[in-house]
């Protein structure tokens, strides 16, 4: 079979498992498509790279797929998701010191985000009292889940995230350093950097993702739309292969007769390149929580093309998009909504991997992403949606 | 290296009309420069050719610890990074609404000029600027940044082949000592002996006398 080729960009992360596996199990060579990956080190630089076609394809933030498409904060590139690599995954994890404030201050069982958010807010309230350094909270990118999900939470305990407290950004691999030098107090950060804080001792998980937000749009497969649009290489079909590719491996990860194998592959040092073991609770949603011992177990931590996992949805990257504007990085309009929608391409997808691939979405929330507090979330009415959370946190 | 972990800042007290007559024609000495990049070496060719070319506000950032704040202590004009480094992505921070921002900063990207964008990311370095700042102004900045980053390229490069090419001699010699004794022949037929047998079995020299060495510590 003849091979088109295609370079695709990554980042060393447990949710790049399906380009991975697509390609070490050779189930992209299989459709026809010789995928060389690149591992890189920022998602600035993979933004960059894919936009000027270095890459074709990237493991790319799904929220910076929608900045890139919508021209915030950087060159307007549009682009398109026709496959959600994964949901969730990430974790909000606190030093050691910050999560025992919180215990003190908590009315009820810490587990519970609304506790646990407004014990964070009186330990926020208390520090002003005493003319207290604000705390310091790390995470991955502006636009990214870890950023909304950090402020989705702040904001239910009465906490501005940008009046009360201080956001930086961090990359992941310098997180837990971070935390133990006490440069921040707390991040939200995906696998497998939570539970090495733990396992050093030096951080406690409060919360999964999946507790702030029960489906996150968390990375996506992007390309450009220029790219996907060039008739003369027949671009649609190389783009079906690679789906179908993608789709397969999906369903090799979620086979458990395959964990050792997946685990194994994910592991290499070309790859993810971390221990086995962590790449293995990660997949399994099973970790340790602190250094006494106590773990907690969810399977919806990541959601790895399962559970309709894979299949993008237009109200969450509506979703993402009332993210930016609640959090002011744009401003609200009806062109900018619609191309946000745009990004993500569900039609692109079910062309690929057909109708009983769609038909696999049982997720039973009151919207699509099932947030832990506020209003449900409305892709049609942004403005209400947004005006409604600031309101309930009020 | 020698060179002190901590913040390292050239600051020239020399009039612009001292600067070499090979600086970038659009040479603007009061720009602020600041360079983040962990590789010392790399780090002080770029210092080198900034100060040669005149501009003698350029400090260069280490350790990336905190690395905003630095940035926003300095409020440099202009930011130079390499795409190995993680921080990049902190510098992303820096395009976000913030009190904490005295001047906004842009990449410097010009849609009009892919092939400036491509040189660079082919380089491996990346610019922010001040917000308003000129494209103009900065143009013979990077243009530098990016010959230099292209030149320690080469220079690694050549490192690289000049110490593969010193260990593979060791082994030849190595393997030669071993041949001549014995086989009790000269070192021109030792060497003739390995040649021959690399040619035979289309490998390099290099392998062949690993081969004879590996076997006679084997053989010890």
């Amino acid at each position: 079979m003849t091979q088109d080729s295609m370079r695709i960009g990554f980042i060393p992360l447990v949710d790049a498992a399906a380009l991975i596996v697509a390609v070490d199990k050779g189930f992209a060579a299989e459709e026809g498509v010789a995928i060389e990956l690149a591992r890189e080190v920022s998602w600035s630089n993979v933004r960059d790279k894919l936009n000027i076609g270095v890459f074709d394809a990237a493991h790319l933030l799904a929220p910076l797929a929608i900045a890139s498409s919508l021209g915030i904060g950087h060159v307007k590139v549009p682009l398109l998701a026709p496959y959600m690599l994964g949901l969730n995954g990430n974790a909000i994890t606190l030093s050691p010191g910050l999560y025992d404030a919180l215990l003190a201050a908590a009315d009820g069982d810490l587990r519970n985000p609304k506790v646990s958010a407004l014990a964070l807010g009186r330990v926020v309230a208390e520090r002003r009292g005493k003319g207290a350094e604000p705390l310091t909270f790390g995470m991955t990118f502006p636009f990214s889940t870890h950023n909304y999900q950090l402020r989705f939470w702040l904001a239910v305990g009465g906490v501005d995230p940008d009046e009360d407290v201080r956001l930086v950004v961090l990359p992941p691999p310098y997180m837990v350093d971070s935390l133990a030098s006490h440069h921040v107090d707390g991040f939200c950060v995906g696998a497998p950097w939570n539970s090495v804080a733990v396992k050093l001792g030096i951080g406690r998980i409060v919360h999964f993702g999946c507790d702030i937000i029960a489906r996150a749009p968390e990375k996506v497969l992007a390309v450009r739309a220029a790219w996907a649009a060039d008739r003369t290489a027949d671009r649609a079909d190389v783009l079906q292969r690679l789906l179908r590719a993608l789709g397969r491996a999906a369903d090799f990860i979620n086979d458990p007769a395959r964990e050792d194998e997946v685990v194994l592959l994910l592991a290499a040092p070309n790859r993810v390149d971390v221990a086995p073991e962590i790449i293995r609770g990660a997949l399994n949603g099973r970790m340790p929580m602190a250094l006494d011992g106590s773990s907690r177990s969810s399977t919806d931590y990541i959601l790895i093309g399962r559970d309709g996992a894979a299949r993008p949805e237009p109200a969450h990257a509506a979703w993402l998009y009332a993210q930016m504007v609640r959090w002011k990085q744009t401003a609200l309009s009806p062109a900018l909504l619609a191309a946000a929608k745009a990004c993500f391409r569900p039609d692109l997808y079910d062309a690929a991997l057909g109708p009983a691939a769609s038909a696999k979405a049982p997720h039973k929330l009151l919207d699509s992403v099932g947030g832990f507090a506020g209003p449900p979330f409305d892709p049609d009415d942004i403005a209400g949606y947004v005006e409604a959370s600031r309101m309930h946190n009020r | 290296m020698v060179l002190a972990s901590r913040d390292y800042c050239i600051k020239r007290a020399v009039p612009p009309s001292a600067a070499k007559a090979d600086a970038p024609l659009r040479m603007d000495p009061a720009l602020k420069i600041v360079i983040v990049d962990e590789n010392p070496v790399r780090a002080a060719i770029l210092v080198d050719g900034l100060r040669e070319a005149g501009y003698i506000d350029v400090t260069w950032i280490a350790e990336t610890t905190r690395l905003l704040a630095r940035i926003y202590s300095l409020d440099p004009d202009v930011i130079l990074i390499d795409l190995e480094n993680p921080s990049r992505d902190v510098l992303a921070q820096m395009f976000q609404v913030s009190r904490a921002v005295k001047r906004p900063i842009a990449m410097f990207v010009d849609q009009s000029d892919a092939a400036a964008i491509e040189a660079a990311v082919d380089a491996g370095v990346s610019a922010y600027i001040v917000d308003g700042l000129k494209k103009g102004r900065i143009k013979g900045i990077l243009d530098l940044c990016i010959s230099r980053f292209n030149a320690f390229a080469r220079l690694k490069d050549e490192l690289e082949r000049a110490q593969t090419a010193l260990g593979e001699r060791k082994v030849i010699d190595r393997a030669k000592g071993i041949l001549m004794k014995l086989k009790n022949i000269s070192e021109a037929d030792a060497y003739a002996l390995l040649r021959k047998t690399a040619m035979n079995e289309n490998k390099k020299i290099a392998e062949v006398a690993q081969s004879v060495v590996t076997a006679a510590e084997l053989l010890k």
